[in-house]
């Protein structure tokens, strides 16, 4: 039970282990401040600590404050806190194990593969942990000494389980049982054997904590924290992240525009409300009333690069414009690459993000001549075309690396649409350093636009979107 | 430390994280271990808790469960864009002391002017407000601040006065302290970004769609006479349909609202053509609803 211990109390090897902690996290960007330090020292005396799942809680209420980095978090406890041998006094299970190990002879080939199958038609929790136990201890092929690559080791032993094969079957089998049942079950192996995977990479880092200590193993497997990696370079599970985080992102985006409309001056005296108000008071107008304010509508207007070497970004591109358009209805969208279209319909018809994109790609006539981007001839098209629709509510987001593969750079079209609208921001994918080298003409549109931002990361998204005027 | 001011939190209601998980259980509260660990810390630490997550996820549930379990009042201060002081903090009843001072011309005019405004600022003149409520009641309270994210970060500095010092100035009448700390809920949809300072006093809690199992269980002991099996079924839809890429994945009372309405047409076996036939419970955007059933339909062929 958590009996209050006294500040003194609270074993000083754990104060260090705390310590240690803050600084990894601080160091992979979480910002940690000083009272919340105090914070989670308070909260070690109060907390059971033989009670991991509520102790690590605990902490991270204390020392993270956004839901990006409790991931971060959570690998960064079990290096600290439960896989660092001797500093808590391990819970039943971990002990048990070790002795079960122990006590048997060392399983075979074909006893794991068995066990592998049982871990996932079963989903049992400690046959996982015995089982990513043996596997690591057969086949990951570690030695006391090794570089620390954590990852590595646990890819090895997951492949030699054969995992991906067995998964394969299972959902073959949940195939034939169809139905509801059949998807479900399909969800559920895919989840176990994520399980197992996490197990797996546990038990490497177990190993490596043992053997280098756990601030070696964190600076080891630390990872940009999701606002931080570079649009440019975006992984699978990083670009799955991504999509999560830009739907609340654009939500932010409109509630922003509406919010700065809605706020501000109120509109002028209403004399008549102000005086059949002041009769309640005895004629002394104490509330004077005003007229609702004037209000006008912003619109969003993106245009977004979405050739190939901007690939990735444009992915990203497309992302904030299809939720933008579902949040936020006057937001009018289009792509171009040296021709110029307007996607607007294809984004909100489609149900979902892969569906708007094949759209995109399918239908949108963005190509004029030899699909390399051309600033140039999509910016004039796009007066030509659309300028007229533009009015003094309208806010234009260009997203694009301005490379513009030495064709006419027509500078005037950004000048044209930034008359034409109230602001014109460019936001860039590429480093600051690389803006206006080679046949990127970022300055020359620079000079019209109401800002240029550089937009690698979504901390620097977030940052734009705050302070959008 | 931070924290620690004068006032001390009254007595701990409980001995460990579990005993929280007992408490809220027995008011119809299933918690896990993270809501557990932090709403026991709360205590402890008189902090307040912030709570953030997507809309159905039970944030101001477990503020009102929490008051449940440890009979305390419950005062609510439902946040929106334009609150200001007069709403959140204290007003005085001009149009009483009005007719006050009136009423003074009309008697005989024996008092001083000082007289009268000590009696036209003192309590009987206050309206007080959820905040200073909270800050002034005596018995145990709950203070649940709804929606924070929704006032603008000019207002948000009105809050930190009252969630670090637990004391509220009235210019008028003095500060006033609150006797023991009310345990504070806020809750965030994150539709913005908090301030740093407000989150720098906080215990952050985030509170995703519940697990399979914790929802099996939400879902057995939410709708009375529903069969294990139905529910199981009700729960892996749910959360099937939760990895979909929808515009408002189907909340916990959405499946709550489901599970009941399969109960009433006397649903024993989840169907995909009955599972179409009664999305509309569970989603509320036509374009989510058709996404739904296109996947469902690719479980039926």
């Amino acid at each position: 039970m958590a009996a209050q211990r006294e500040a003194h109390e609270v074993a000083g090897g754990l104060l260090t282990t705390l310590a240690r902690l803050v600084d990894e996290l601080r160091a992979a960007g979480v910002p940690v401040s000083t009272t919340e330090v105090v914070d989670a020292t308070e909260a070690l005396r109060h907390l059971p600590l033989e009670d991991r799942p509520a102790l690590k809680a605990g902490l991270g209420a204390a020392l993270v404050k956004q839901e990006g980095h409790l991931k971060t978090f959570g690998t960064l406890f079990e290096l600290f806190f439960s896989l660092q041998p001797g500093l808590v006094e391990d819970g039943g299970e971990g002990a048990g194990m070790g002795t079960a190990q122990e006590g048997s002879a060392e399983p075979s080939s074909s006893e794991l593969a068995q066990m592998a199958l049982d871990a996932m038609l079963r989903g049992d929790a400690q046959l996982m942990k015995a089982l990513a136990r043996a596997a690591v201890q057969r086949y990951a092929g570690m030695e006391p000494g090794r570089p620390v690559g954590g990852s590595y080791y646990a890819f090895r032993a997951l492949r030699q389980l054969q995992v991906d094969a067995l998964l394969a079957r299972l959902l073959a089998q949940a195939q034939e049982t169809g139905g509801l049942a059949g998807m479900a079950e399909a969800d559920e192996y895919r989840r176990r054997l994520q399980q197992l995977r996490h197990e797996v990479e546990s038990e490497v880092n177990r190993r490596l904590v043992a053997d280098r200590g756990a601030p070696a193993v964190a600076r080891a497997v630390r990872r940009p924290l999701p606002e931080d990696v570079d649009f440019m370079h975006l992984g699978h599970d990083e670009l799955a992240a991504l999509q999560r985080n830009i739907q609340p992102l654009a939500r932010k985006l409109a509630v922003h525009l509406a919010h700065k409309r809605r706020r501000g001056h109120q509109g002028r005296l209403d004399f008549r409300a102000t005086m059949r108000r002041s009769l309640a008071t005895g004629g002394v107008p104490v509330e004077p009333r005003f007229k609702a304010p004037h209000r006008s509508k912003p619109e969003l207007w993106a245009l977004a690069d979405i050739s190939g070497s901007v690939a990735a970004f444009a992915r990203f591109t497309l992302q904030l414009v299809y939720a933008l358009s579902s949040q936020f209805s006057r937001t009018r969208a289009f792509a171009f690459i040296d021709g110029v279209d307007e996607v607007t319909d294809l984004l909100r018809g489609a149900p979902d993000m892969a569906a708007a994109v094949h759209n995109i790609n399918t239908q949108a006539d963005v190509i004029w001549t030899e699909g390399h981007s051309d600033y140039g001839h999509a910016l004039s098209d796009f007066v030509a075309r659309w300028g007229r629709d533009l009015t003094p509510r309208a806010t234009v987001l260009v997203l694009g690396d301005a490379r513009n593969n030495y064709h006419q750079v027509e500078s005037w079209a950004v000048a044209e649409i930034g008359g034409r609208a109230r602001q014109v921001w460019w936001l860039n994918p590429e480093p600051r350093a690389y803006w206006d080298t080679g046949d990127s003409v970022l300055a020359q549109y620079a000079v019209h636009c109401t800002g240029v931002e550089e937009c690698r990361n979504l901390r620097q998204l977030r940052r734009f979107v705050e302070q959008l005027p | 430390m931070a924290g620690m001011t004068a006032q001390e939190p009254t007595s701990p209601h409980f001995s460990s994280p579990q005993a929280v998980t007992e408490g809220l259980k027995a008011v119809g509260y299933l918690a896990d271990e993270a809501i557990s660990s932090v709403v026991f810390l709360a205590e402890r630490l008189g902090k307040p808790v912030l709570v953030e997550g997507p809309a159905g996820t039970g944030k101001t549930q477990l503020a009102k469960s929490v008051a449940e379990m440890t009979g305390a009042r419950l005062v609510r201060l439902q946040c929106y864009e334009g609150l200001d002081e007069s709403k959140a903090l204290y007003e005085w009843n001009y149009k009483k002391q009005l007719l006050r001072i009136q009423a003074e011309q009309v008697a005989a005019q024996d008092e001083t002017w000082d007289q009268l405004e000590q009696d036209i600022f003192s309590e009987p003149f206050l309206m007080a407000r959820p905040l200073l409520e909270a800050i002034r009641a005596t018995e145990p309270v709950v203070l649940l601040v709804d929606e924070v994210d929704r006032v603008e970060v000019e207002t948000e500095a009105l809050l930190l006065e009252v969630l670090s010092e637990y004391q509220v100035s009235v210019p008028e009448m003095g500060t006033v302290k609150a006797t023991r700390v009310p345990m504070v809920v806020l809750t965030s949809n994150n539709t913005r970004e908090l301030s740093e300072a407000l989150k720098r006093r906080c215990l952050f809690l985030h509170l995703d769609y519940p697990d399979a199992q914790r929802e099996r269980e939400i879902v057995l002991a939410k709708v009375p006479g529903i069969r294990e099996d139905l529910a199981d079924q009700v729960v892996r839809t749910v959360q099937l349909l939760r990895g979909l890429e929808l515009k408002k994945a189907p909340s916990v009372s959405e499946t709550l609202d489901w599970a009941r309405t399969l109960l009433l047409l006397g649903v024993s076996e989840l169907e995909p053509a009955v599972a179409t036939r009664t999305l509309n419970v569970l989603l509320k955007y036509r374009a989510d609803i058709e996404r739904a059933e296109r996947h469902l339909a690719g479980a039926a062929s």
